[in-house]
Order: C-alpha cells, then sequence, then structure tokens
C-alpha cells in the first residue's frame, strides 16, 4: 500500500511559526513524524511521500490549497493519505480536514488523521476521514502514531477500522437487525413509558444554536464593545494571560486611548505569528478607526473597555466561561452590541 | 465567545479569516477578515491604505450589526 502524509510546516521541519505561510511542497519518503509511523506500519505500507504546507498560508488560500495540496499528492498514486496528527492546533487540524475532504471526494481513497476532540478540524471535517483521538498537544505524538497505524493496517488489510478506536464520523452505517424497524420502535417506547433505560438507534446531534439578536436599531446612538480571542493587552501583558490555553480573560480601560501602538500594546497570543499585531494592535482590534467613528457620529460611543483572551488551545468550557462573564459586565454597562475579532 | 455573548442577548458580530470555523461554532453574523495575524490589517500595505481597509471592514461588522438576519450569515 503506497501512502503519502501531510504535514504542517512546523512538523515538516520547516520551521516554526514565522514559516506559517509556507506554500505546498512535496518531498520523497517519510519526513518528522512519518518515521515513527513508517516504523509503526512495519512492512504493511510505504510512505511514498510527505506534503507539507504552512497552515496560516492553508487556511487563508483555502481552495487554492486544497487543489495544490490534492495536485501534489495524487502526483504519487497513493492508496491511502495519513495527514498530521493535528492535537488541538486549529489551523493544522482545519487544513488536516480540509486534505481528508478533497482527498476523499477526488480520489475516492481513506483518509487516516489524529485530532484532540476539540480541535475545530474534528466537528467540521470528521466524516471526511478516519480521526484518531489524540492528546492535546505533541506530546501525544508516542500514543497517536501507533494508534494510527492499527486503523492504517486495518484499512489495508480490507477490514473497516474498528468502532472506539476512531472519533464517530456521523455516517450511517448499514445493519442486519432480527426484528423489524416497527416491532423495535414500539419495544422502545415501551420501556420509555415504564421508565426504562433504551438504547436509542439513531442519537440526535446536538446542534448547540442560539437564535441571531435584533439588529441594533441606530448606530450613532449606540454603544459598542470589542472583544478579542487575540490576546491584544496592554504592554506588558499586567494579568499573565498565558500565550496558550489560557486561564483567564482581561478587562482593559480604554477610555483614554486612541490608537494601539507598539510602544503600548502587544499581543499575548501564541500559535499564530505575533510581528504584525505587536507592531500595530489595531490590526486585531480596530481601536483607531472605532474612536475616528465615534468622533465621526457613526457610533454613539465605543465602550470605555475592551475584553481581550487567547483562543489558543482554550477549552470549549472556559471560552464559555470567559464570554458569560464577559457577557454579564457588557450588560451592566448596557453595552448595545459587540465586535469579536479572532486571529 | 460570539455564541455566549448573544445567548446573553446582544448582538454581536465575529470578525475572522478562518470562517468554516465560526460557521461551526455558531456565529449569527460573520465578516471574513483578511490574514490569521493580522485579521484587520495588511502590513503589505502602506500605512494610509491599510487604514482604510480596516475602516472598511469595520464598516462592514457595523452594517452587520444593523442587519436583520434569520440564521447564520456571512457578510462578504
Amino acid at each position: 500500500m503506497r501512502i503519502v502524509h501531510y504535514l504542517n510546516q512546523f512538523f515538516g521541519g520547516i520551521g516554526g511559526e514565522e514559516h506559517a505561510g509556507h506554500r505546498p511542497e512535496v518531498r520523497p519518503g517519510p519526513v518528522g513524524p512519518g518515521m515513527a509511523l513508517k516504523a509503526a506500519l512495519g512492512g504493511t505500507a510505504e510512505i511514498v511521500a510527505t506534503v507539507i504546507c504552512g497552515d496560516s498560508w492553508f487556511n487563508e488560500n483555502l481552495e487554492e490549497a486544497k487543489a495544490t495540496v490534492l495536485g501534489l499528492i495524487r502526483q504519487h498514486e497513493p492508496d491511502l493519505v495519513v495527514a498530521g496528527p493535528a492535537f488541538n492546533a486549529g489551523r493544522y487540524g482545519m487544513a488536516c480536514g480540509a486534505v481528508a475532504q478533497v482527498v476523499t471526494e477526488q480520489l475516492g481513497i481513506p483518509v487516516v488523521t489524529g485530532m484532540y476532540p476539540e480541535n475545530p478540524g474534528v466537528e467540521v471535517y470528521r466524516r471526511y476521514a478516519w480521526v484518531v483521538e489524540t492528546g492535546n498537544s505533541a506530546a501525544a505524538m508516542r500514543t497517536a502514531i501507533p494508534a494510527m497505524a492499527a486503523i492504517v493496517k486495518r484499512l489495508a488489510a480490507g477490514l473497516e477500522p474498528e468502532p472506539g478506536t476512531y472519533l464517530e464520523r456521523g455516517l450511517r452505517v448499514n445493519t442486519f437487525a432480527a426484528e423489524r424497524g416497527s416491532a423495535r420502535a414500539v419495544e422502545m417506547l415501551v420501556r420509555k413509558l415504564k421508565g426504562e433505560p433504551f438504547t436509542t438507534e439513531y442519537p440526535m446531534p446536538s446542534f448547540d444554536r442560539v437564535p441571531p439578536n435584533p439588529p441594533v436599531k441606530d448606530l450613532s446612538k449606540a454603544k459598542i464593545a470589542l472583544v478579542t480571542s487575540g490576546g491584544i493587552v496592554p504592554k506588558g501583558n499586567p494579568d499573565h494571560i498565558e500565550s496558550s490555553s489560557a486561564s483567564k480573560y482581561g478587562k482593559y480601560y480604554l477610555g483614554d486611548v486612541d490608537d494601539l501602538t507598539a510602544e503600548t500594546h502587544q499581543t499575548a497570543h501564541g500559535g499564530y505569528d505575533p510581528t504584525y499585531a505587536n507592531a500595530d494592535a489595531d490590526r486585531v482590534l480596530p481601536v483607531d478607526v472605532m474612536r475616528e467613528l465615534e468622533r465621526e457620529g457613526v457610533i454613539g460611543k465605543l465602550h470605555d473597555y475592551w475584553y481581550a483572551t487567547v483562543g489558543n488551545g482554550t477549552s470549549v468550557a472556559n471560552a464559555r466561561a470567559y464570554a458569560r462573564a464577559i457577557a454579564e459586565d457588557l450588560k451592566k454597562y448596557e453595552v448595545d452590541a459587540v465586535i469579536l475579532t479572532s486571529t | 465567545m460570539v455564541k455566549e455573548i448573544e445567548r446573553a442577548g446582544i448582538p454581536v458580530v465575529h470578525v475572522c479569516t478562518v470562517v468554516p470555523i465560526s460557521l461551526t461554532v455558531g456565529a449569527n453574523r460573520i465578516v471574513p477578515a483578511v490574514a490569521i495575524p493580522h485579521p484587520l490589517g495588511n502590513p503589505a500595505l502602506p500605512p494610509d491604505e491599510e487604514r482604510a481597509l480596516r475602516r472598511r471592514l469595520v464598516m462592514k461588522a457595523l452594517r452587520a450589526l444593523t442587519t436583520p438576519v434569520d440564521g447564520q450569515t456571512v457578510f462578504e
């Protein structure tokens, strides 16, 4: 079996964040984690080539990236594609997922990857790949590689991977049951009426959606607040918000600020190249323009505080808790609307 | 975060680069941004043009906040 492996610039050995804009390239044979994968696969399959692309370039040029990476993969005529593992790296997970989608749709071959369950790539692309559950950082490489190799081996042997060894894909699979559907449904209903436990055959997906609020009626009278997950903080990061897996958010006074500069503000965010945000944090939190619009009367008022946390690797539960606290505060100040920026 | 602010009853617009994530998370008003490390800027532009770009994006975000929407809407 021939495998092409997809990696980002970091695991592909090109470099860190400063190379996240790296365009797709292909190298013969295994690279980086591909070495461990090769060892774990034994003689089952051969990694014939490795495609490497920068995480930012991939996500910022999604359609071109998918087409280019697909072209590079196709050249090597694989029977299977492995992507990552991406752990909890959001851009990397999204790239691995997009590769899985385009490979599945265009080449019709299976894709195996590994991600932390909260990686957005899981939610968006799970149906296109066999996604092994990994820990949230590269420290979990030791367990991720054997788990991915086990799935590759099953597929190479023409077998379905065992349920439980991958994250649920949201695909329906045909099976045969002894009783017909109506009988099973009635039995379930009777159990339910009796208060007995029963197992549904079709769990409803839990979409947690919030209906949109009515729009702002009159901007010129509205108080607008800025919130960001891009980590913009006063210079020196007084609250020590962590660059990854933030344990808090910050609330900062904006009343006397007209413009964010390299001398006064910075980002605390890891995971993306901070050069541009540190040089001019208005690129993430547009205070300069909001002040201008306030002076011109386009908006009523820019709220006197901004709120910031770091989205990098921060758990969904924590992000939810921070936003709830922020929203409470915004209501106290009678803020009418929010612009939330993300990197 | 967007969803919790929306849930609290405050209209919110999400300005972000990776729109598929915003859609998955459940933002209702979405404005696509420039790039991951500089969503509301472009360091390749001269300062005045960069600021004009930022103003356009913020205006688009404000327009999104004044537009009634039924469900998830991307303001291209």
